[in-house]
């Protein structure tokens, strides 16, 4: 597990800095909570009936007044989004990043098999996105009990669940990318970040699109859907992790044939 | 086109896959297997290896062979396919077709057995950039699975290389030496250095081919490749000559540098004389220069009607034959 210790320490910095940014608007949308649940209550209605803006992101359904109706859509935007920002940097850079910075040669011409270092560069972004979600779930409990409140724990823990399947997902996807590729990796990941998310905003708006959440891992982490069900959709989290299994083996096919330059 | 090729290619220099055989007649070392059998053992074997990059190419029918316990040059210009060679060696790039065997070893399917044995110093000394020097050799040894502190540490004492600089603060110098200490220090048996010594200095240079030169004495090959034709002929006993994707040449380094190919200056005259064989003509201060491979006695002939005060009549030297391999109008 040599490169899974070097991966992680290489990018120890950033984890620090994406987890810290990404828990504190955590820490600090939950905490500010209790001034603007009152509002909320009456704003709920206004939220509700904002039509096409409402329904992008799913407050047409939901109670905004809510703590839980509150969490899945605030909390669900910053970990959500942030999540699968960290989680496409990850995976786009997890293998490119050898060729681009042409450290490839140094690493490739020792006896480990090209299986063997996918592998573990691929759980090293697996590592780091359950201690960033992890840190996450901690905040949020530790801020919903400083504030008093105590959310229904199945749908907590069916909300983090979506949000760390997404950004597995969506590291997946990055990293099948990643073995194609040999620069210009951060613009890609974010790029597909991006895309995913407004892809689920526009199937969101209209029945006509909701197709469309078939094709991005934000199709599943619908606070509305999670909260009102239970669970997550279970086709839509099948074919994300169809598009998980593509993506990883992806990585593993290609890199068995690149010639790495 | 072929003409100058073959003046200066010396009857007894041998094609490019009987020299091959050549060098491995020249240090062949017959050892018994297991089984009793006599099995021939190389360093580096490869035959007809090609490599394409799409349609480009990158290099064509390469053959050749290196002994065990050799020290062997692998000479050319820049693009000339060394780079390529060693890389579809090492496993980096998949061969378009032919095969290789490193130390008796298949370079496809016994890759990782090959490069536990293996030590590279690539041509562009890249390393991560935010460890310590110290950091990144240990980072080779582990991936390696061993404990080299001992000799790491002997190396870098060696080389004068500071252990606890970043790597982002050396000099190219310095970042070759990290390459070295990696490439040493679990005293692999073949050694493949891709234009090593760029960026040293002339000191540690020497340093540098004194160390070879003791893993070499203690039976490690060594498979160097540079454009810097004096290192090739002062360290190696074997060379092989690389332009286009081709082997030009294979032979013993010191008669590499042989040839029936003759250097003349003459003096008093602005023109060689009309006869066939000259080549490299270049004019002097108050004669011409040229290499001459025909036959002598039309030379002196054809001489002794012109109004020459003076000549000289000597070997070329090697730059000067390489040049001619280098340069490929003159082929």
């Amino acid at each position: 597990m040599t490169i899974l210790k070097h991966e992680l320490k290489q990018g120890r910095n950033a984890l620090i800095i994406w987890t810290a940014v990404i828990v504190s608007m955590l820490g600090i949308c939950i905490l500010i909570y209790p001034e603007m649940g009152s509002q909320m209550t009456e704003l709920s209605g206004a939220f509700a009936n904002m039509g096409g803006f409402s329904a992008a992101f799913g407050m047409d359904k939901i109670n905004f007044g809510e703590f839980m109706g509150f969490f899945s859509v605030e909390c669900g935007n910053i970990l959500g989004l942030g999540g699968a920002f960290f989680a496409a940097l990850l995976g786009i850079s997890a293998l490119s990043k050898e060729e681009k910075e042409h450290t490839a040669e140094f690493l490739f011409t020792h006896p480990l098999s090209r299986n063997k270092i996918v592998f573990q560069k691929g759980l090293s972004v697996l590592v780091q996105i359950i201690i960033l979600n992890a840190m996450a779930i901690f905040i949020c409990l530790l801020s919903a009990f400083l504030i008093g409140e105590k959310p229904d724990i199945r749908s907590l823990a069916m909300l983090f669940l979506a949000y760390l399947i997404m950004q597995i997902e969506t590291a997946a996807i990055c990293f099948g990318v990643s073995a194609w590729i040999n620069g210009g990796g951060p613009g890609i990941g974010l790029g597909s970040a991006a895309l995913f998310y407004f892809l689920n905003l526009v199937s969101n708006l209209t029945t006509h699109a909701e197709f469309l959440k078939f094709f991005t891992p934000f199709g599943y982490t619908d606070g509305a859907d999670i909260l009102i069900n239970g669970s997550l959709r279970a086709e839509y989290t099948a074919v994300g992790l169809l598009f998980t299994a593509a993506g990883i083996a992806s990585a593993f096919w290609k890199y068995q044939r690149k010639d790495i330059m | 086109m072929r003409t100058d090729l073959q003046i200066l290619r010396l009857p007894e220099y041998p094609s490019v896959n009987a020299c091959g055989i050549d060098c491995r007649q020249s240090a062949r070392m017959v050892i018994s297997n297991q089984k009793g059998l006599n099995h021939t053992m190389y360093a580096i074997k490869t035959d007809s290896l090609t490599k394409y990059y799409g349609t480009s190419r990158g290099i064509t029918d390469i053959s050749l062979t290196v002994s065990e316990g050799d020290f062997f040059g692998f000479i050319g210009p820049n693009g000339a396919g060394k780079s390529t060679t060693i890389r579809s060696l090492l496993g980096l790039i998949a061969p378009t077709s032919g095969s290789a065997e490193l130390l008796g070893m298949d370079i496809r399917r016994q890759k990782n057995k090959i490069l536990k044995e293996t030590g590279y110093m690539p041509s562009e000394a890249s390393f991560y950039r935010d460890m310590k020097v110290r950091e990144v050799i240990r980072y080779s040894a582990a991936l390696r699975g061993l404990d080299c502190q001992k000799e790491a540490a002997r190396l870098i004492d060696r080389l004068e290389l500071d252990p606890n600089k970043k790597i982002r603060e050396l000099s190219l110098g310095n970042r070759k030496k990290v390459s070295i200490v990696c490439a040493l220090q679990h005293h692999p048996r073949l050694l493949i250095l891709d234009e090593p010594t760029s960026g040293l200095d002339p000191l540690m240079q020497r340093e540098f081919f004194t160390l070879l030169n003791e893993r070499n004495a203690n039976g490690a090959a060594i498979f160097l490749s540079s454009h810097i034709l004096s290192e090739i002929q002062r360290y190696c006993r074997h060379a092989a000559v690389i332009r286009e994707g081709s082997i030009l040449i294979c032979d013993e380094t010191k008669h590499l540098g042989h040839t029936r190919a003759k250097q003349i200056t003459l003096f008093g005259v602005s023109a060689p004389p009309a006869i066939d064989g000259i080549k490299n003509l270049e004019p002097t201060e108050d004669g011409v220069k040229f290499l001459y491979s025909g036959d002598l006695q039309t030379l002196l002939h054809a001489l002794s009607s012109m109004p020459v005060t003076d000549m000289n009549m000597t070997e070329p030297d090697m730059e000067d034959i390489f040049m001619h391999y280098y340069r490929s109008d003159d082929i």
